[in-house]
């Protein structure tokens, strides 16, 4: 019982937590330690392959499930904090409490007396014996339970499906397509130039500099503009001074005045204008 | 008067197995309906030629009907019922009707009136409705009433009856509104049907009460066990049977449905609200003397009737100046006579048919004379617009006359004849009955020389527009022969022919003298004849006529056009309550009824829009009810196991 | 041994599953509370099993997570193709089948 005693508090806590947080990646996290915790259970209740299925099927593989739709969805969707149907959230509280007090009350109430034990029933082992089960008792459970599992993969890969409702764009059309974008509006006909490479910065979110010393910005991902995180090359080259110090004092005007003249350029939003 | 009942001579109708001629019995009705089906489903491609096969038809059952007639004549007296068996009608449990035909000295009688008048008001119809272009259809109704009553008339048992009973019912309803683009006319069939309805409910209750105390429909069958039920059954019997006749013989108290039948074409008013269709309640009355011979009170009821709507018509007769209603209250009058004969009993019932035959004859005549008067007279019925029409359709108006002569009972004629006798025999075996009924032929007398001095002497009161010219022979031929039975019709009492040969139908009656000598009789009748005569000439021969009816009149005749306000009685007594109770159950209906009815939807559907705001949506929501209800379910268990 | 902490422990999971049904709006959360719900019936099956010294119990818990397998797969399937039309994952959204 000390595994029992030492994981139900912490089974509850969890359960409580995915209750409470706001996101729902970590309602999953949260899940899989009440999931893991049952399985530690399992084996204490005398059900060892029960444990592994616990661990494999559903923590490993109904919980990934979970997590990929998660990412599909988007990580950061969380729920507002409204409760926009009324009286809901009340209603429902009061509800669980009372569902929680009569199943508590209720299942207190019941004395079972000492339990059997699974000494016997796990005589030749727990697998052979679940084993010997299903496939005479609950054969055919176990037949309509893989016709089920069919269905639900076949249901799933129907709702998944999307139908392809244009044609499938060819390196051809892709060339005439851009050639055309080329006639109308004077798109750039090559490719995107790459990111800057620098001494000290060779990096895709860095920008490359242009003849005239300005960022070019479609030299890096729009991706890295939208989230704000591309950086300015002048801008890192604020330091040189200390840097030639530190090396050795050997000064280049040259480089210098060219440097002050582009510490004023800040890094472009967005690219795209060259 | 009625010791002869005790004695037991009630005939008892036992009829022999058709064979020889006789199988050709239900050839007799076959023709007509026949002739009606093809006429009335053929359609239009029967119109060039469906009056000529509609008039051949009744011709063909008058021919048969002739020879069965001398075939039966040639027959012993106990050998002159004879029954023909068609098929089983109905059989249900101990309902057992036969589709039987019964050919005896009554129905033989019939036979002949019938085809034979019907056969002439036929030929007549094909010139009167020359210019009609629904004539086909005319024949064709004219011949489903021929077989209908045809039927009416041979059927050996009630329930047939009943059928040809309706079936006149139906064909006079057809006609009275054959010209149903008038308003007039559809009312006066819708009138007619519905009057009829109320005889036929006690026609229809009298065969029930037969089935009930006999267990049978059939003539055979009842008259040999009439003499088990008790005399108030009898009664009962009698009077729903009287219900019937008045119903179909415009008797009051259901008189009114004859003066506005009138609306139908004037051959439909000869054949049938005239010569055989109105007559069948006294055809129903003396077939049924086995009830009526045991059932004295029912017989007091049916003079009374009688007495009342043999005034009660001639009254309507002397006050109309439309024709055609004038000889309407006088058919009234007139049936009024026959009911008094069958009212009378044993004695009585003889005269009853024989006043029939004769009336079929000169009432036949003079209907038809009047409709070649309106054929000549653009279709105006008003007799005010008549005047000296002798000079202009001489052989109208010597047809018309001979049928006056017979109507009023100039001697020798055949309403002479028949008419005294139904006198005489009142007189013998009631002074009051006789009495009044010889002052009926009084006023007889007068209406009928009112009506032939407006028609056909005084002067000429004729719209402009108007040229009186004699009809076409196909008209006047049958005029000429039915002016010829009109005259000739009293042969049938010769030697009393026809007392003789009815009696073993309707009994023998022992030799009652009147109480004064019956040449006596006939003188005082013949007097009070040329008395309203007299008066008649007085009122309109003396003086002008005007053309248009005074309106500055006596009590008496205001009554009497308004056909002694049997309409207002109807409506007061009948329509206007029943139009109130109408109203009343439409209001019950669409207040209390369909209120109930629509209000439990709109309160549900009041509820339910309150309710379905459940129905918000929210998958959650729904969740929490699930949770409530499995909660309730817990509790429940826990308070189960706690307690 | 006794069970009934076991049991007692089913019911206060289940009933916290419960609520995070009916108050999360997250439809994948939703989705992982009902886990939860079958996960605690599981432990109920399971100690059951024990107490009553037949392997019965199992039997029913390794149906159950086999089925919830199953309802995951079609379940989350469906929740992926409501987000793709209507790009929002939350349970309040889908409402219009209503009165």
């Amino acid at each position: 019982m000390t595994a029992f005693w030492i994981l139900a508090p912490i089974m509850v806590i969890a359960a409580l937590g995915i209750l409470f947080v706001r996101k729902a990646v970590h309602a999953a996290l949260l899940l899989a330690v009440v999931m893991i915790s049952l399985a530690v259970l399992y084996a204490a209740l005398d059900a060892p392959f029960l444990f592994a299925v616990q661990i494999i099927v559903y923590t490993g593989a109904i919980l990934m499930l979970f997590l990929f739709v998660l990412m599909l969805v988007g990580v950061d969707a969380s729920d507002s904090v409204v409760e926009t149907i009324r009286g809901q959230r009340v209603l429902a509280s009061l509800g669980g409490l009372a569902l929680g007090l009569v199943l508590v009350i209720g299942l207190g109430q019941i004395s079972l007396g000492t339990a059997v034990g699974l000494d016997d029933a796990n005589g030749e082992g727990n697998i052979q014996a679940l084993a010997n089960l299903l496939f005479s008792k609950y054969v055919f459970g176990f037949e309509v339970t893989s016709a089920l599992l069919i269905t639900a993969a076949v249901g799933a890969m129907v709702l998944a499906h999307r139908e392809r409702l244009t044609p499938k764009p060819t390196q051809a059309s892709l060339a005439a397509q851009r050639l055309r974008d080329y006639a109308d509006s004077g798109k750039h006909l090559g490719p995107l130039p790459p990111p800057g490479v620098y001494a000290r910065h060779n990096a895709v979110d860095t920008p490359a500099l242009l003849p005239d010393g300005t960022a070019a910005g479609s030299s890096v991902s729009r991706v890295l503009a939208a989230r704000g995180t591309v950086r300015s090359a002048p801008a890192l080259a604020d330091d040189i001074e200390e840097l030639n110090r530190q090396i050795g004092g050997a000064t280049h005007a040259g480089r210098e005045s060219e440097a002050a003249v582009t510490t004023t350029e800040t890094t472009p939003a967005t690219g795209g204008e060259h | 008067m009625y010791a002869f009942n005790e004695g037991g001579a009630i005939p008892v109708v036992d009829p022999t197995t058709a064979d020889g001629v006789f199988t050709l019995l239900w050839l007799v009705v076959a023709l007509p309906l026949a002739g009606a089906a093809i006429l009335l489903i053929g359609g239009r491609r029967t119109d060039r030629w469906g009056h000529l096969l509609g008039t051949a038809l009744p011709i063909g059952s008058f021919v048969i009907s002739l020879v069965l007639f001398i075939s039966l004549l040639g027959r012993g007296d106990d050998e002159r019922q004879v029954m023909q068996h068609l098929y089983t009608w109905i059989e249900v449990g101990h309902l057992n009707v036969g589709m039987d035909l019964l050919y005896d000295q009554l129905s033989a009688l019939f036979l002949l009136l019938i085809t034979g008048v019907g056969s002439l008001i036929h030929i007549y119809s094909i010139g009167y409705m020359a210019h009609d272009p629904r004539r086909r259809r005319f024949f064709g109704y004219l011949n489903l009433f021929v077989a209908a009553m045809l039927v009416l008339v041979l059927s050996e048992n009630y329930l047939g009856l009943f059928l040809g009973w309706e079936g006149v019912g139906l064909a006079s309803y057809l006609l009275i509104g054959f010209w149903q683009h008038k308003p007039t006319a559809a009312a006066a069939a819708k009138k007619a049907f519905v009057l009829n309805r109320v005889g036929d409910m006690g026609l229809s209750l009298a065969i029930m009460m037969f089935f009930v105390l006999f267990g049978s429909t059939s003539f055979h069958v009842i008259s040999e066990a009439a003499g088990n039920a008790s005399e108030k059954q009898m009664t009962i019997l009698g009077l729903l049977l009287l219900l019937g006749a008045c119903g179909k013989s415009a008797q009051f108290p259901l008189q009114a449905w004859l003066m506005d039948a009138m609306e139908g074409p004037t051959p439909v008013s000869a054949l049938i609200h005239a010569a055989t269709m109105v007559t069948a309640g006294v055809y129903l009355i003396v077939r049924s003397n086995f009830v009526f011979d045991r059932a004295p009170d029912a017989r007091t009821v049916v003079l009374v009737v009688a007495l009342i709507s043999l005034f009660w018509g001639a009254w309507i007769g002397c006050a109309k100046d439309d024709i055609k209603k004038s000889l309407a209250g006088s058919t009234m009058s007139q049936i009024g006579y026959m009911m008094t004969a069958a009212g009378l009993g044993v004695a009585g019932y003889p005269f009853a048919i024989f006043h029939l035959l004769t009336h079929g004859f000169f009432k036949a005549d003079l209907f038809l004379s009047a409709g070649s008067v309106m054929h000549g007279m653009n279709d105006d019925v008003d007799m005010r617009h008549y005047g000296l029409l002798r000079k202009a359709m001489p052989v109208t108006f010597l047809t018309f006359t001979m049928g006056y002569l017979a109507i009023i009972g100039f001697p020798g004629f055949s309403g002479f004849w028949s008419k005294d006798g139904i006198i005489e025999t009142a007189l013998s075996q009631n002074i009051l009955v006789g009495v009044l009924a010889a002052l009926g032929a009084g006023v007889t007398g007068f209406y009928m020389t009112r009506m032939m001095l407006m028609t056909f002497f005084t002067d000429k009161r004729w719209e402009k527009d108007v040229h009186p010219h004699e009809s076409p022979t196909v008209m006047t031929g049958p005029l000429v022969v039915l002016a010829a039975l009109a005259v000739f019709g009293g042969l049938l009492i010769l030697n009393d022919w026809i007392v003789d040969w009815l009696s073993p139908v309707t009994g023998t009656a022992p030799h009652e003298s009147p109480p004064i000598p019956a040449l006596a009789i006939s003188a005082i009748v013949f007097v009070l004849v040329l008395a309203g005569a007299a008066v008649a000439w007085l009122v309109v021969g003396r003086q002008a006529v005007p053309r248009t009816a005074p309106t500055q009149v006596s009590w008496v005749t205001r009554a009497g056009r308004e056909e002694v306000y049997g309409n207002v009685i109807n409506d007061t007594l009948v329509v206007d309550p029943g139009r109130h109770l109408t109203a009343g159950v439409l209001a019950t209906d669409r207040y209390v009824v369909d209120g109930a009815l629509t209000g439990g939807p709109v309160a549900i559907g009041a509820v339910a829009g309150v309710a379905r705001r459940a129905q918000n949506g929210f998958v959650r929501s729904y969740a929490l009810s699930l949770l409530g209800g499995a909660l309730i379910v817990a509790l429940a268990l826990l308070a189960v196991n706690l307690a | 041994m006794n069970i009934t902490a076991y049991i007692v422990l089913s019911g206060i999971l289940f009933t916290i599953g419960c609520v995070g049904v009916l108050t999360r709006r997250n439809a994948i959360v939703v989705f992982m509370c009902v886990e939860l719900m079958l996960n605690a019936s599981n432990l109920a099956l399971v100690a059951f099993s024990r107490q009553h010294g037949n392997l019965d119990g199992q039997v029913a818990a390794f149906f159950v997570m086999v089925v919830a397998a199953a309802e995951v797969v079609v379940g989350l399937a469906i929740i992926m193709t409501i987000f793709r039309t209507r790009r929002s994952a939350s349970v309040d959204d889908a409402s219009l089948l209503k009165y």
